[in-house]
């Protein structure tokens, strides 16, 4: 079952990661990361059935650093639609030469 | 009595994984919130069969129910639930993605195929949430506090980075 719960794991992170780098919306950027955060999450949980609570204890840590990340993240989102007008990434080239 | 286990875990990961692959996909930012939602549900269900019922409470109130609705909520408020032209990035950029993940994939798998012992099942602890609250409070009881400090100073970073400007 830890086997399984790992391989689940892994194909949840890769849709994550296909999904950072297919998509454009900084949004749905966003919530591709917390796919992968969960994928990872759910790879301490299956491994903590191995070793220990200690796992557990990561996932809660985890949590707590993500709802942080969505709130600074969120935020720093509608910053840039106030400036831009917009939250699609290919259109913020203000750094481009 | 194991094979309904079974098929219940499998339920719980091809549930994450569809919802995962339709959140992936929806053009709309509001439907792959929502897909997203699922994804979490079944990964609390995933938590529960894997004895940890502490963090698929806290992985309902936590994902579902506090960060995605943040996430819903800046979506309604910059008004971008209108499924106009398609976000995705140039057929190059997706097949170059796709290749990624075919490799990140394969990666995973083999390096888990070659770690992992082949443990047979833990025998079921009747109290599973006293040992996680005993390792919080005790053994990572400064991660904990700081994480409180990290949580202070994300809230306020949002609150500053949001509010709108005012002219000097």
């Amino acid at each position: 079952m830890i086997t399984e719960a790992l391989i689940v794991s892994a194909i949840l992170f890769v849709i994550g990661v296909v999904g950072v780098l297919t998509r454009r919306n900084a949004i749905i950027l966003f919530m591709c990361v917390e796919l992968m955060l969960n994928a990872v999450n759910l790879s301490f949980v299956a491994l903590s059935k191995l070793h220990g609570v200690t796992g557990q204890v990561f996932v809660v840590m985890v949590m707590t650093i993500a709802a942080a990340e969505a709130a600074v993240g969120l935020a720093i989102v509608i910053s840039v639609f106030r400036h831009a007008g917009t939250v699609d990434l290919s259109s913020l080239k203000l750094l481009r030469g | 009595m194991t094979s309904f286990f079974e098929f219940q875990f499998l339920l719980f990961s091809v549930l994450a994984i569809v919802s995962a692959l339709l959140f992936v996909t929806r053009r709309n930012p509001v439907p792959a919130a929502l897909w997203l939602v699922n994804v979490m549900f079944a990964l609390s269900g995933l938590y529960v069969m894997l004895d940890a019922p502490f963090v698929g409470a806290v992985q309902i109130l936590v994902y579902a129910g506090a960060i995605m609705v943040v996430f819903v909520f800046v979506v309604m408020l910059l008004n971008l639930g209108r499924s106009g032209i398609t976000d995705l990035r140039a057929l190059g950029a997706r097949l170059g993605a796709g290749l990624v993940g075919v490799c990140l994939l394969t990666m995973l798998l083999m390096s888990q195929r070659q770690r992992l012992p082949q443990m047979p099942s833990a025998p079921a602890i009747p109290n599973v949430v006293t040992p996680v609250a005993t390792s919080l409070f005790s053994d990572y009881l400064v991660a904990f506090e700081l994480t409180s400090v990290v949580l202070l100073v994300a809230v306020i970073g949002a609150v500053l980075l949001a509010k709108k400007r005012v002219r000097a």
